[in-house]
């Protein structure tokens, strides 16, 4: 190709610039087609993926040179909407080296000063190296970020792949502390959008008025201060997920708002009469009683219907004491290697009081614990001596297991009906284990299902409170 | 002695990919080069592994096709299949080649006026 024929930019610097030296310098596969579809430009990482030249591929429909899964039967540029947004999707394509190549696509659409379709604009980026990585992260355990082997948990784990894979709206609940924010990351990272934004919002952060132009973004001179236009997190968010925690804080008319656009789709920023089509996939989480809210007004019930198309639920700690264990390790093996600390692990003493601690905090509060404590110890097992003074506590204890089932938070559902007149978590557990062994007829593993333990958690707590004769009792009276 | 050649199908072109072909063209070319019978077969779905099959119960001798996977590819090689790959343009204009005896892997051979997709 003649240098002069070489297509330039003008206007950007003082001397116009060649658009192929800009594009081929760019570590992103681009392509560049007219209106038909016709490859017009291929940068160099394009020709690296694909193997095909420029020169033989210029006029050609872009599906016979990308060869992607997505082009012979589902090419987003015959929608009509590509006209006017960015699209995206996954697939794959096969190379002249028959390389199947897992992918990546954004179609942007090329558009004249005056309105007018001129062709489209289309990334490819590989994500093979990506899938890698996160199967590399992933734990045995676990889920992203996330870890545990307690039935409620490995429910979690089990449909988490499926959720990811839809495009519902997902809300997550789950006391503070148990992993909200790393289960919409988790979410978002597993789904088609995972190289898409992951926008998140604190909905109890702003105040009324800051959050709607937070949110939806405003017009250049909608309000005193408003000097240029702004995008929201709505339009930051597009192609990606949009993750709104304490959507329990949301005031009520900006509920209004969300509810509007969970049913059109579209985002009027503040002082426009234009609507911005935004393709955004709504994650919320909250630690309030969503239902509670409603009943007193102060949450949109129809908002809680469109929210609430997949539900997942994170335990709190004290409902899944056998994943105590799990991430005591986790975060010791996790802060050992950060601090560089060749500490070995938990004396027994020190476990046991880590054990019996009813984590109010949750796993929030639990990784904080593990933190100090390997700041603090300087020898090869960590000791009580090494844990925070409150732990070792015992009126303090009583207080965060009481505390965590007052408010509007949610329902300890395991401790229904305990509490009053129970002074300490010792107590509080031994009546937990008794009224689960009655329900179950004695049948420990039945018992320990109920309390969402493990069979061995059961039998050691039975054994620590001296309850292995009350068991018998317990079946021999429910029978 | 014929030889069988089976062209993946896109409308009127080599199909883009051999996994996702859904309609496909055999011919049975004579040694002097003149076509004695073809037949378009639409397949039931989109399958590489069916296709593989299908062109060894066929006794396909040429397979002329857009992109196919490295398995697929080595498969039919190893079945002393000519594989002709990558190939874009016209299946008419392909079999021409073919007979013609000028077709080789990666030909292009678009023509504007056949750019109908979908």
């Amino acid at each position: 190709m003649k240098k002069e024929s070489l297509p330039h930019i003008t206007g950007l610097f003082d001397s116009p610039i060649e658009l192929h030296r800009l594009l081929d310098h760019l570590p992103l596969a681009i392509a560049v087609l007219n209106a038909d579809r016709e490859i017009v430009l291929l940068n160099r990482a394009i020709q690296g993926l694909t193997g095909f030249h420029e020169e033989e591929a210029k006029g050609i429909p872009c599906a016979y040179i990308l060869r992607s899964s997505v082009c012979q039967f589902k090419c987003p540029l015959l929608n009509t909407e590509s006209h006017s947004v960015v699209q995206c999707c996954e697939g794959d394509i096969i190379n002249r080296d028959h390389q199947k190549i897992p992918v990546r696509l954004t179609y942007a659409p090329v558009k004249t000063a005056a309105g007018k379709l001129k062709g489209f604009v289309e990334a490819v980026e590989d994500i093979r190296f990506v899938g890698a990585l996160e199967r590399r992260t992933s734990t045995t355990y676990g889920f992203g970020e996330l870890v545990g082997r307690s039935p409620q948990m490995e429910r979690v784990f089990h449909v988490l792949p499926m959720i990811a894979q839809s495009d519902s709206s997902v809300l997550i609940t789950g006391e503070t502390g148990t992993g909200k924010d790393l289960l919409a990351e988790a979410v978002h990272r597993a789904s088609q959008r995972a190289k898409g934004p992951f926008v998140k919002v604190n909905c109890g952060a702003l105040p009324e008025t800051l959050m709607e132009s937070e949110l939806f973004g405003h017009q250049k001179g909608a309000f005193t201060g408003a000097v240029e236009n702004k995008p929201g997190r709505f339009q930051l968010a597009h192609n990606g997920s949009l993750y709104l925690t304490e959507i329990g804080d949301l005031p009520m008319p900006l509920q209004v708002k969300l509810l509007t656009f969970l049913d059109d789709r579209v985002v009027y920023p503040l002082g426009s009469t234009r609507g911005f089509q935004s393709n955004v996939r709504v994650i919320a989480a909250t630690h309030r009683n969503l239902e509670r809210m409603v009943q007193e007004g102060r949450f949109r019930q129809d908002l809680l219907f469109r929210l609430n198309v997949v539900r997942l639920h994170l335990p709190p700690v004290r409902e899944r004491q056998d994943d105590v264990r799990l991430l005591l390790d986790h975060f010791l093996n996790r802060f050992t290697a950060e601090f560089k600390k060749p500490i070995k692990g938990f004396s027994a003493k020190a476990l046991r009081i880590l054990l019996d601690y009813s984590y109010p905090g949750n796993v929030r509060e639990l990784k904080n614990i593990a933190e100090y404590a390997l700041n603090i110890c300087q020898e090869d097992y960590i000791a009580p001596k090494h844990l925070p003074g409150y732990l070792t506590d015992g009126r303090i204890q009583a207080a965060s297991a009481a505390g965590a089932v007052s408010g509007e938070e949610l329902p300890v559902s395991a401790v229904t009906g305990a509490g009053e007149g129970i002074a300490d978590w010792s107590a509080l557990e031994q009546k937990m284990i008794l009224d689960a062994l009655l329900r179950s007829g004695g049948r420990r593993g039945k018992a320990a299902g109920l309390l969402g333990w493990g069979r061995s958690t059961l039998w050691r707590k039975m054994k620590q409170y001296g309850l292995e004769g009350h068991a018998t009792a317990s079946a021999a009276t429910s029978q | 002695m014929p030889r069988k050649v089976l062209v993946t199908l896109y409308g009127n072109d080599v199909a883009p990919r051999f996994d996702l072909t859904i309609e496909v063209f055999i011919a049975s070319v004579s040694p002097e080069g003149r076509i004695e019978e073809e037949k378009t077969v639409v397949l039931p779905q989109a399958s590489a592994e069916k296709l593989c099959r299908m062109i060894i119960t066929e006794d396909i001798q040429t397979v002329i096709c857009g992109a196919i996977e490295e398995e697929y590819f080595e498969y039919l090689r190893w079945k002393r299949i000519e594989v002709l790959d990558s190939v874009i343009g016209s299946c008419r204009k392909a079999l021409e080649k073919y007979i013609r005896k000028e077709l080789v892997p990666r030909a292009i051979f678009w023509e504007k006026p056949q750019n109908v997709l979908s």
